[in-house]
């Protein structure tokens, strides 16, 4: 099989995709939930139908300015500024006297310090896995070409997982939060996990045959190993998709998250990964020629 | 899927099946842990985000304090507010200080508590001290009398007349006594009350809880008052601490506030498991219909898998949140994952014309090594993840956390079971094979 003579296609598919992930985060950037940027978010149950209308004026008489507010079936998604405890007492016991048996499914508020903590610690995780997953491959490999090809595959994995989400931000409302950095950081495992199976096999072929040349090397170890990456990706897809149709609406985006994240990761390891270490062979042997 | 697993009694006879298939796991330590699973009622854990209850952040301002008593002053916060929260009734109520990026965090865990108004009000109140004086009428006539009955006439001072609290070693007879100095307006409140109640006791309440009742010895106008007593170099400490805090508490301020109902938690992980299963069905499905009988094997160490992993759960225990749970899944997938490697390279030597058993054994032989650098790199990011050091430029939220733990036990469980237990599972098999 040979899988690298479509490296032009890869070439191709990868660059539209970061153009796209670029283009969605430079225009549209993200929608990022209250982790981030601070503010508060409370769910609520009402036991009987409420007006719209009621839950606003409630909040303007308030004077708490909402940002987003969502009824569906008697539960209110509402979304507003961050506020202390005496506003937030003041608000339930106005909603009590529109319906005293509402429950409080979830009440959460942030301040905004917090949001920029996250944001710098990401990525100070995400350089740190880079740099401890570059050494521990290109020494496990004795080959620092074959260490940065699989840490390139994986931030074109993160760039892309950020540049969908900004996508789906900008068209479907999913917010970043706190577990979408996890899963973004799980991202970069799962796809260095992929990247180094075919990177093992090509060692292993180049320790049997050390003659041949780095791209027949590579079509052998991808048409072997390509079944597994295939099989082991719907393995989890599987169990990642039951979770995007039917979990929870927490469980939804981060779900989805992943799932963006595993397929990408599949992809770039075959598609990314061994072209960049072609790559870098062929400029070895220029160099030498 | 994780509660509709049976529970832990049956757990444990899984434990004894899985050490009857091969011996020579050390069946003496599987059933200690029997027996210990026995004694101990091991019911899963759930965090906040799944139980319902609420969690509070608060920034803890240290500017105030000089840099040498910082640690201690933080001790005493935590102190305090442990006790305020158990005065409150919350079990398993959990306090913890944290450090990010160098600044000081107070973090609390109020399990089932969804009302947390009345919570924060005595959290972030400052420590009420006050002194009371002795009515010695009380105290002569009855020996069971409570203390609030003995000591009821408030002198008027309280914490805020303190300024400060500490140490000292009383030179003639080296015992450590406890210093404490009042403001001016406490410096004369003190001198009346040591008037008052000359060669009677006043009684030190921190938050309606008695620390200590001195007998006041001489009429102290000076606003500087020494506690001695039987104590020792830590009771006198504590005491001083204890002063301090209801004195001058750090301030805190609040950062963030996460209340979630019970019933959303219920709703997240009942969704969980229906997701969960379904998931788990198409994937065994896929496994049988893929390898077949090695397929099924696959899916049978899976199901040890799963049950292995939640009785070290339960024995470690591990608090399961939502992204715990998920980290859970992703190990799943990484379980089977170790399989697959293993069944690729079994079915290539099958093809190379090798047999059945020898093929078996190339292919767990030659996939070890993927196994094993793949997820050395996925433990690596986990760990990082997981801060093991909680180093303060890392993530520390529990979240996050939650997740890069049972992720990581995960993948060595996985390990275990996807390559020893399929492996010895295959094992047993293929000599029956051979005797067929």
């Amino acid at each position: 099989m040979n899988i690298m003579k479509f490296r032009p296609l890869f070439l191709f598919i990868s660059l539209s995709l970061l153009s796209i992930s670029a283009f969605s985060l430079i225009k549209w950037q993200f929608k990022l939930s209250s982790d981030f940027t601070g503010g508060s978010v409370w769910e609520v149950q009402f036991s009987k139908d409420v007006g719209r209308n009621e839950v606003e004026k409630i909040f303007k008489e308030s004077n708490v300015s909402l940002r987003d507010f969502q009824l569906d079936n008697k539960k209110a998604s509402l979304k507003f500024v961050n506020i202390d405890q005496n506003q937030k007492t003041t608000l339930d016991e106005k909603v009590k006297t529109l319906d005293s048996g509402y429950a409080e499914l979830k009440y959460e508020t942030v301040g905004p310090i917090l949001g920029k903590e996250l944001m710098q610690k990401t990525f100070v995780a995400i350089i740190l896995s880079s740099l401890a997953l570059l050494l521990f491959i290109g020494s496990k490999f004795k080959d620092f070409s074959f260490g940065i090809s699989a840490v390139l595959a994986m931030l074109h994995d993160a760039f892309i997982l950020l540049g969908a989400f900004s996508l789906l931000g900008h068209f479907f409302g999913a917010e970043l939060d706190a577990l979408f950095v996890t899963a973004l950081l799980t991202t970069l495992s799962a796809s260095v996990h992929d990247t180094v199976v075919t990177f093992d096999r090509i060692r292993e072929l180049r320790q049997k045959n050390f003659k041949i040349d780095w791209e027949s090397l590579a079509n052998h170890a991808v048409s072997e190993v390509i079944v597994r990456s295939i099989n082991n990706s719907m393995t989890i897809i599987f169990m990642l998709l039951s979770l995007v149709l039917l979990g929870g609406a927490i469980t939804k985006w981060f779900s989805l998250a992943l799932l963006i994240g595993v397929v990408c990761g599949t992809y770039s390891s075959t598609g990314v990964a061994i072209p960049l270490v072609l790559l870098f062979k062929r400029s070895k042997t220029n160099d030498k020629g | 899927m994780i509660i509709n697993l049976p529970a832990s009694q049956k757990v444990s006879l899984h434990w004894g099946k899985l050490n009857f298939d091969h011996t020579f796991y050390r069946p003496d330590f599987s059933f200690k842990i029997g027996n210990f699973e026995f004694k101990k009622n091991l019911d899963l854990r759930y965090g906040l985000d799944l139980a319902g209850g609420s969690s509070l952040l608060y920034d803890i301002d240290t500017t105030k304090v000089p840099s040498s008593d910082v640690s201690s002053a933080l001790e005493s916060l935590k102190g305090n507010i442990e006790r305020r929260v158990n005065l409150f009734g919350i079990s398993e109520a959990n306090v913890k200080l944290t450090n990010s990026s160098g600044k000081n965090r107070l973090e609390i865990e109020l399990p089932g508590v969804e009302d947390i108004n009345q919570a924060m009000t005595l959290i972030g109140k400052t420590a009420q001290l006050s002194f009371r004086g002795e009515d010695t009428k009380v105290t002569e006539s009855t020996t069971s009398a409570t203390f609030a009955a003995a000591f009821p006439n408030d002198t008027g001072i309280n914490g805020g007349h303190l300024v400060k609290s500490t140490v000292q070693i009383n030179p003639n007879d080296s015992r450590p006594e406890v210093s404490i100095e009042f403001n001016s307006e406490g410096t004369k409140l003190f001198e009346k009350a040591t008037k008052d109640y000359l060669n009677k006791r006043i009684a030190i309440f921190l938050d309606d809880i008695p620390v200590t009742y001195p007998t006041v010895q001489n009429v102290i106008p000076d606003g500087k008052a020494v506690i001695n007593g039987q104590f020792d170099i830590k009771s006198a400490k504590e005491l001083s601490a204890q002063l301090n805090a209801g004195a001058l508490p750090l301030p805190i301020t609040k950062l963030s506030q996460n209340t979630i109902g019970a019933t959303l938690g219920k709703d997240t992980i009942n969704k969980g498991i229906v997701a969960g299963l379904i998931g788990l069905i198409v994937l065994s499905l896929f496994m049988i219909g893929n390898y077949g009988f090695l397929g099924l094997i696959s899916v049978l160490s899976l199901f040890i898998y799963g049950l292995l992993t939640l009785t070290i759960y339960r024995l470690i225990p591990i608090t399961l949140t939502f992204p715990g749970i998920v980290g859970f899944i992703l190990s799943i997938g990484m379980a089977v994952d170790s399989n697959i490697l293993i069944f690729e390279r079994f079915k290539e030597e099958l093809r190379a014309g090798k047999p059945w058993n020898v093929a078996m054994e190339l292919g767990f032989g030659k996939a070890w090594d993927s196994i094993k650098d793949a997820n050395t790199c996925t433990i690596i990011t986990g760990l990082i993840l997981f801060n093991p050091f909680s180093w303060s430029f890392l993530n520390t939220s529990g979240m996050v956390r939650g997740f890069a733990l049972t992720l990581i036990l995960g993948i060595f469980i996985s390990i275990f079971t996807g390559v020893f237990v399929t492996r010895n599972l295959l094992r047993v098999l293929a000599k029956k094979n051979n005797q067929l």
